[in-house]
């Protein structure tokens, strides 16, 4: 049973909250707030208090308990926690301050929690829809906003079709291999051959279905209207923390299920890959909203992560691994920062709101820069050890042509980047309404950005805990 | 003999230090103290780069003042420095430089002073950081993090057109090093290592080398800058405030040299022989052509930007000339000349160049326009200015008694050895080079004062004067006694010809 014992604590948590929070006036949400917090910092002790080792299989080999496993959940944790302290005050600000947000964002932590965990097809599809389901909640949260409730709108739709896609590639792989349980699978595509027909078609749907949950192109209509629609807050969760789980949902799938189909699914990642490149990147230089821009570089992230995992190897799953630990904390930072400057009835989302931050506060404008310079992939800051990492995997498996193609397009997606850090710094600045968020705020800000440099600088560690989460 | 202190990680880490420093002093109103402080940093880490030149033994070839940690074990990246006598005379051409930048900034810049101060000691720490780093994924990394410094002070406190130059400039720098990024991670899975000098050991076929030596050749050739991807040169210094010109020209433009040396030549050598008419034929149109387009500028920074893509032409054909002279000759004898030319080429052209940008700057501070036409008799108004951009012009055109006559004399020289007629073109420089500097002298100093603001102008004040000085003292002493200089670099020099001499096939 301890091996669920996370995922138990966070389900009871979020229950009693839940009911609690029915209990508070608004002027004592606050409490929703700490003990929502409170939950998560319980449940990175849970996992943390636990040998890597073994993998360890529980209920009929339906969950699995790993070092890959618990090093994403401990990430996934410290994102929502840092989800949750920038939102604080901009919900309040905006009159969204509800119980909702904390009670829709633990569930969506166990939705994840359950994917990172899962050992057979059905708890992977369990835990996405709880994921998918808060999430779809959460957009649609801000009931007043029309963005809202048609990014909310078009999330679910396409949300429902990708789940379809990937059901139905389930089924497929269950009735050719006869099991659920991903082991069983492994063995049975062993058997069954590389080039059976309804396998491949299997896998066909289920990378459809990463590809969209993911927001790989073609896949990735939703994201940038999702991203920009939903409030700040929820951007900000949904930008993160998922893209781990997804992640790991590529890894259950692909890697712990599906290995024997290697070579398909490689073929089909590099074409992802590549176009995810070139769209996210080219069209980003396009946006004049920042929330927007961010969601193309999104997929444009989410191209290069994919890198890692075709490759194929050991060393390659963990520069992936590395890859999306990395990003999520620079979409962290990011979107942090649209937050602190942002105040009620002003959302700071368009590009030119960035204008002369410099003037303002040149301690956050060099936040910012850390933080742009750092998803351009520009040393010493920590994104570029991810991309080192993600292109060193595909160098090693001999496409060295890709390793190229994926530079050429990170020269195009330095552009908007640069644009950033160029209004910033080069121009004056459109209002001059000093900054006035919150201390938490600002120390977790900076502390987000100071850690992108520091693990710069140091990143051995981080690289370290991915390696050895993937032991030979 | 090594000295007890770490010196080269005290020199690329004290002015970063001093850098943050001067940012948290400047944040306020103490601008006062942060100009001081920064100017203190800058002596200080001058003063640090002196050992490395007194204690550094230039019998040996080896690596000196090597320092070795392990940073990243997972890709097995060191923290791992130490200078030869190639590196180490630049390293202290950087610190000498900073120091005048800091002084040339001092009362003219009065944006965000603290900042910019700020940015030209990072950026002095990260070169250092470049020329001393033995790891190629180090030199990758300082290499790179030099690009956000210099894209900030072009875009900040350059001219009208400063967000396209200073965009212009990181994407093309950019777009250069990212293919070397893919040749180094390549290297690795073959050696195991990201160590320079385990990649000179490393034996790879034909292809790869010239794969890797094209690699190699874009990141470096945009930096140096070779025709015809220099196009961002003139734009990055026309807009660039004079410290971010000289720092452009005097040190950012070895960069690309020095890789020239640290990884083409002896990572493929190979590759660098079988290309090396490719090498030569742009080193040739970069001295001829661009000297010509020299000539037709109306904005004098413009004027020796070209001249400055001119001189480096001159850097790239030393260098690759060796292997023709070695077929004819038998012997690296002519080429060590004309190597080692190429490289006082590189520490002269730092001076002239960063006088020549000085002096337009002590121009622009006062009429604030860098267009030729706009002065005309200088001499009138500013006696010892003129009587120091004469000097300096000299200089630049290859008088000899100074020391842009050295370097050029020696390369022309060894080209003879290797075909008459890369040496006549490269002897043409003699010409365009005097005609071009000349001329723009004749236009701006002499004659009869043009206008009011030349008839208003004031000479120059101490804090000029004593830049000005020192820089004249630098490029005279070299110019009549340049031995200490080659003597430091030779064994090198020599070890490096050998190295390349052995095929890796």
């Amino acid at each position: 049973m301890s091996v669920a014992l996370p995922e138990m604590f966070v389900l009871g948590m979020a229950c009693l909250i839940l009911i609690i929070d029915l209990f508070l006036t608004d002027k004592n949400r606050i409490i929703t707030y700490l003990l929502a917090q409170a939950t998560l910092i319980g449940a990175a002790i849970a996992s943390m208090g636990y040998q890597f080792g073994i993998p360890e299989i529980a209920f009929d080999g339906n969950f699995i308990r790993d070092g890959m496993g618990d090093t994403l959940k401990v990430f996934i944790y410290l994102s929502v926690f840092v989800v949750f302290l920038y939102s604080r005050s901009y919900l309040q600000a905006r009159n969204l301050f509800k119980g909702e947000f904390y009670v829709l964002g633990l569930f969506g932590v166990l939705g994840m929690m359950v994917m990172v965990s899962a050992h057979s097809l059905l708890t992977l599809y369990l835990g996405l829809e709880l994921l998918s389901l808060s999430m779809y909640a959460l957009v649609a949260m801000n009931r007043d906003s029309s963005y809202a409730s048609e990014a909310a709108m078009k999330y679910f739709v396409l949300g429902a079709l990708a789940s379809g896609m990937l059901l139905y590639g389930m089924s497929m792989l269950y009735g050719v291999t006869g099991s659920l349980e991903l082991a069983q699978i492994s063995a049975g595509v062993t058997v069954a051959g590389a080039d059976n027909m309804v396998l491949v078609f299997g896998l066909v749907f289920t990378v459809v279905g990463i590809a969209f949950k993911l927001g790989a192109v073609p896949f990735h209509m939703w994201v940038p209207d999702v991203y920009q629609g939903s409030p700040t807050a929820v951007t900000v969760y949904l930008g993160s923390a998922p893209k781990i789980a997804a992640f790991a949902m590529v890894m259950r799938l692909l890697v712990d299920g599906l290995e024997g189909l290697q070579e398909q699914w490689q073929g089909m990642l590099i074409i992802l890959v590549i176009l995810s490149l070139a769209l996210g990147n080219i069209t980003a230089i396009a946006q004049t909203n920042i929330k927007r821009m961010l969601a193309y570089s999104t997929i444009a992230h989410v191209g290069y992560l994919l890198l890692g995992v075709l490759s194929g190897t050991q060393s390659g799953y963990a520069s992936s691994m590395f890859y999306t630990i990395v990003y999520a904390l620079m979409s962290l930072g990011g979107f942090g920062m649209i937050m602190l400057l942002s105040r009620t009835g002003f959302e700071a989302d368009r590009i030119d709101d960035f204008k002369g931050l410099n003037e303002r506060s040149p301690w956050f404008a060099f936040m910012m820069l850390i933080l742009m310079f750092s998803m351009a992939g520009v040393p010493v800051f920590l994104g570029f050890w991810a991309k080192l990492s993600v292109l060193s995997a595909v160098v090693e498996a001999d496409m060295v042509w890709l390793a190229a193609v994926a530079v050429i397009f990170s020269i195009i997606g330095a552009f908007y980047y640069l644009r950033i850090v160029k209004l910033m710094y080069f121009d004056k600045p459109e209002d001059t309404t000093p900054i006035d968020s919150e201390i938490d705020v600002r120390v977790m800000l900076s502390a987000n950005s100071l850690a992108i440099l520091g693990l710069g600088l140091f990143p051995g560690a981080l690289m370290g805990l991915c390696v050895n989460a993937f032991p030979a | 003999m090594s000295s007890e202190l770490p010196l080269l990680s005290l020199v690329i880490w004290t002015p970063i230090i001093g850098g943050l420093l001067v940012l948290a002093i400047g944040s306020g109103k103490h601008v006062l103290e942060a100009r001081v402080v920064a100017l203190l940093v800058s002596l200080l880490t001058f003063a640090i780069s002196i050992p490395l030149y007194v204690q550094f033994d230039s019998t040996t070839f080896q690596m000196q003042f090597v320092e070795l940690y392990p940073w990243i074990e997972r890709f097995n990246i060191n923290y791992h420095l130490g200078v030869d006598g190639i590196s180490m005379p630049l390293i202290i051409l950087t610190t000498f430089t900073t120091v005048l930048v800091v002084l040339a900034g001092w009362e003219v810049i009065q944006y965000k002073p603290a900042q910019y101060m700020a940015a030209f000691l990072i950026m002095e720490g990260l070169m250092n950081g470049v020329f001393a780093a033995l790891d190629g994924m180090l030199f990758y990394v300082f290499w790179e993090a030099l690009l956000i410094p210099m894209f900030v002070v072009i875009g900040i406190w350059g001219g009208p057109r400063r967000v396209y130059a200073t965009i212009k400039f990181f994407l093309y720098t950019f777009l250069g090093s990212v293919f070397m990024l893919v040749s180094l991670i390549y290297m690795y899975f073959q050696a195991d290592s990201f160590a320079i000098l385990d990649f000179h050991a490393l034996q790879l076929g034909m292809t790869e080398q010239i794969l890797i030596f094209l690699a190699f050749l874009l990141a470096f050739a945009v930096k140096v800058p070779m025709w015809p991807v220099h196009t961002w040169l003139p734009d990055a210094h026309v807009e660039a405030p004079t410290g971010g010109s000289v720092i452009l020209a005097a040190i950012m433009l070895k960069l690309g040299a020095y890789g020239f040396l640290r990884f083409s030549l002896p990572m493929t050598p190979d590759a660098s022989q079988e290309l090396d008419w490719l090498m030569i034929t742009l080193s040739l149109i970069a001295v001829v052509y661009i000297g010509f387009v020299a000539l037709v500028q109306k904005d004098m920074k413009k004027l020796i930007a070209y001249s400055s893509i001119s001189h480096m032409g001159f850097v790239t054909l030393g260098f690759f000339i060796a292997f023709t002279i070695f077929e004819n000759t038998g012997s690296w004898k002519g080429a060590a000349m004309g190597m080692e030319g190429a490289i006082v080429q590189m520490i002269s052209h730092g001076f002239i160049s960063a006088a020549m940008f000085l002096c337009i700057g002590v121009l622009y501070d006062r009429v604030h326009s860098r267009e030729i036409s706009a002065y005309g008799g200088v001499t009138n108004t500013m006696p010892t200015f003129a009587a120091f951009a004469v000097l300096f012009a000299m200089a630049n055109a290859g008088l000899p008694g100074t020391s842009g006559f050295v370097g050029e004399f020696m390369v022309i020289l060894s080209a003879f050895k290797a075909n008459f007629w890369f040496a006549f073109l490269a002897a043409l420089t003699l010409i365009i080079g005097a005609a071009y500097t000349l001329w723009m002298v004749k236009r701006v100093f002499f004659g009869e004062v043009a206008n009011d603001n030349v008839a208003k102008l004031k000479d120059l004040n101490s804090r000029e004067f004593i830049i000005l000085s020192v820089l004249a003292v630098a490029v005279l002493f070299f110019g009549i006694y340049p031995a200490p200089l080659l003597e430091v670099m030779s064994v090198s020099v020599q070890h490096l010809l050998e190295h390349i001499a052995q095929s890796k096939l």
